[in-house]
């Protein structure tokens, strides 16, 4: 089975049948991380670079690792380091890269849309590691995934994102992926930090934490960014906490089997309090490695790799 | 008589005069000598003229040349993006005549001088340039600059376009000082602290795209207040590029008060909605005021259809290639608009029913004209030769290679439009030719 398409730019108008082929053959990939040797040969002589604008750790490394776990040559390209500083334009940097012949590039930048120029001016696959606040594909895929692993189907699931929805692609992301799945979507934060006309989105709209709660399987807690305080967005970390922070007792009205995830990184005490980041209902481990598994998924699928061939020989 | 030019078997659209009918004209010494009822003219004169010298606009429309009033030369400063050479080379294309030029340059057109400089270029160009002086200095919106100087080196108007005067104090004065001149005064109304580091529209499309919006809001509030500035001060206030349905409302209610307000339109804003972003991400497309919603796409075309709206002005904004390749919030604002503005507005506004083509002709020439105080260009005996030759039905495809800008950032590159100019006339000389 193929993808439909040879990039991965967002979760918005990806067909159903493409997310679910994703997350089957992540379970294959969920299966590898767990043998003492976490390697198969699928992207052997592949090339692959991580292209990063922005800064990250986490998923830089995740992508790194899914990539050396598939036996692709992998290197990573971080903007502060490179020729960008000395004022080469995009177009420039990634013709210079593909001129190396590599196969793939996984690209974050601050602009949304980067992805998309990308596979205007490169042959190589993209995918998008996160576009300002337009997408993060692979993070809203980790997290269905995720859910996916506890509830077995998404159908009916109803989804909670909580927090700065407004700026946040980990959001964007986990709503078109979900809604295709047929999952029921809420989002719920200050007014300040919803999207404009959000309700074209087709999620259900809360800007009181108690009655979003109401009747929720997946909280999904994004971090707030200390930059928005300094906007004007909100008066202050505390009353942030105050308002929408996720502490033991705000949980008593979801459903039983419930489910807490953040994308990391957190702030402990803002919007998630220790006790609820380290409780049993807590997956954000699992997240983590997950996002391994998936990813690897992502890469195997649109390297084009001969389809008869499993990933787990 | 023996004549310089001839322009046979036209029909002639003047709308300042009200009329239209088939014609032919005999230009000398830079002035239409002669306009000849069918027949009128031999063939024997005909045939006696250099085949050079008669423009045979069989099929086409004799009109007065069109005039734009809100154009970016980049010269002084950046005459890699455009110079007045090539930018009346641009204008001559596109039909135009006359056009102002906005006083965004480097140095700003703040002084005497910087007009002198532009002018005087102009001279050996393909267009009549008028500058349009800053309303402030250095288009700082702090001090008012020598607006009296600048008139007395010919400026039209005066703004300080690409930034609105956000001290509503300053525009106050503005309005009060530059009455003494009868000029008005033009503005770029988009409240800065609203649009903050916005790149498109706010909207459904910028919330998905998860780009910085900028809100329709910011245009009608900075519009209301320079019209009741305006209304103050009983001076003459003209709105720059209107795109809102809440901005034109303003316009209407302004104009049904008393209040000396006029506006135009760029041809862009009454073509363009910005849920194209979202499919193509083009650079072109990012504009201020920025491409906006259906809905007010087509309050701006009822805008224009009620008389709102006097007039339409490309806002010809030139970027490098090299400026405009890059990510949709990297890329400066503005398109070019000279070469594409008659076909668009035919294609857009008169083909659809919501403008007669006479109609099309006062806002493309005499009404902007009369806004800036020049004379308009006419179509009789003794009128200096400022015409403008387009065939109204035919088709053809916006190519990049064919502009004469020295920049080609269009959003429309590769679209199919109806109308051409055939030949562009001014002071009996011929500027531009389609062959």
């Amino acid at each position: 089975m193929k993808l439909s398409t040879r990039h991965l730019l967002g979760l918005e108008g990806t067909p159903k049948k493409d997310l679910e082929l994703i997350l089957d053959t992540a379970v294959s990939f969920r299966e590898v991380l767990d043998r003492p040797i976490k390697k198969v040969p699928p992207l052997r002589g592949k090339t692959v670079v991580n292209l990063f604008y922005e800064p990250s750790t986490r998923t830089r490394i995740s992508f790194d690792l899914a990539e050396k776990r598939l036996s692709a040559d992998s290197i990573s390209f971080s903007a502060s380091t490179s020729s960008v500083k000395k004022g080469e334009s995009l177009k420039d940097t990634v013709r210079n890269i593909e001129a190396m012949k590599i196969d793939m590039v996984v690209v974050r930048h601050k602009s949304p849309g980067v992805p998309y120029y990308l596979t205007q001016c490169m042959e190589a696959n993209i995918i998008n590691a996160g576009d300002g606040q337009h997408e993060h594909p692979t993070q809203g895929l980790l997290d269905i995934f995720t859910m996916r692993q506890k509830y077995k189907k998404i159908k009916g699931l109803r989804v909670l994102l909580v927090g700065d929805i407004k700026h946040s692609r980990v959001a964007r992301s986990n709503i078109w992926g979900l809604q295709t799945l047929g999952a029921s979507v809420a989002i719920c934060g200050p007014t300040t930090l919803l999207p404009y006309e959000a309700e074209k989105m087709g999620v259900d709209i809360y800007t009181n934490i108690d009655e979003a709660m109401e009747g929720v399987d997946v909280v999904n807690i994004l971090r707030i960014q200390l930059e928005r305080q300094e906007a004007g967005l909100f008066p202050s970390q505390r009353e942030y906490t105050n308002l929408f922070g996720i502490s033991r007792e705000r949980l008593k009205r979801l459903n039983k089997n419930f489910t807490i995830m953040h994308p990391g990184p957190m702030n402990r005490g803002v919007e998630i309090s220790n006790e609820v980041a380290d409780s049993k209902e807590s997956v954000i481990l699992s997240q983590v490695t997950n996002g391994q598994a998936v990813r690897m998924s992502v890469l195997y699928l649109l390297s084009g790799v001969d389809e008869k061939e499993t990933p787990t020989t | 008589m023996e004549f310089d030019l001839l322009i046979i078997n036209g029909q002639l659209i003047d709308s300042g005069f009200g009329f239209s009918k088939k014609a032919d004209v005999g230009i000398k010494d830079g002035k239409i000598a002669k306009i000849f009822e069918p027949g009128k003219l031999t063939k024997k004169v005909i045939s006696a003229m250099p085949k050079d010298r008669v423009i045979d606009a069989t099929g086409a429309i004799v009109t007065p040349g069109f005039v734009d009033i809100h154009v970016h030369f980049r010269e002084p400063g950046r005459e890699d993006k455009e110079t007045i050479q090539s930018g009346s080379q641009a204008a001559a294309a596109g039909g135009f005549t006359t056009v102002c030029c906005m006083p965004n340059t480097s140095p700003a057109i703040d002084n005497q001088e910087t007009v002198k400089f532009v002018t005087s270029l102009a001279e050996k160009g393909d267009c009549r340039v008028f500058c349009i002086g800053a309303i402030t200095k250095n288009r700082e919106g702090k001090e008012l600059a020598e607006i009296g100087d600048l008139v007395k080196a010919g400026v039209v108007a005066i703004s300080d376009d690409g930034d609105y005067v956000q001290d509503p104090n300053v525009m106050r004065r503005a309005l009060e000082y530059a009455k003494m001149f009868t000029v008005p005064v033009i503005t770029h109304a988009e409240d800065e602290y609203l649009v903050g580091e916005g790149v498109m529209n706010e909207s459904y499309t910028s919330s998905k795209l998860g780009m910085v919006g900028r809100p329709a809001v910011a245009e009608e509030i900075a519009v209301i207040r320079d019209i009741k500035l305006a209304g103050l001060a009983n001076s003459h206030i003209h709105i720059a590029h209107i795109s809102t349905a809440g901005a034109v409302e303003a316009v209407r209610r302004g104009k049904a008060e008393g209040i000396k307000v006029t506006a135009e339109v760029a041809p862009h804003h009454f073509t363009l909605t910005d849920e194209l972003i979202e499919k193509v991400f083009d650079t072109n497309l990012r504009v201020n005021p920025p491409i906006r919603s259906e809905n007010d796409r087509q309050a701006v075309i009822e805008g224009l259809a009620d008389g709102t709206i006097d007039c339409i002005a490309t806002d010809h904004a030139p970027h490098t290639d090299e400026e405009k390749d890059t990510t949709f919030d990297g890329a400066p604002p503005g398109m070019i608009g000279l070469e594409t503005s008659l076909a668009l507005s035919i294609t857009e506004l008169v083909d659809k029913g919501f403008l007669t083509l006479p109609d099309l002709l006062s806002k493309m020439s005499y009404n902007p004209a009369q806004i800036v105080g020049l004379t308009p260009n006419r179509l009789g005996e003794g009128e200096t030769a400022d015409l403008t030759v387009f065939n109204p039905d035919k088709s053809w495809v916006v190519k990049r290679d064919k502009f004469k800008s020295k920049s080609k950032n269009s959003p429309f590159v590769g679209r199919k439009l109806k109308g051409k100019v055939l030949a562009t006339i001014m002071e009996g000389r011929v500027t531009f030719q389609n062959k």
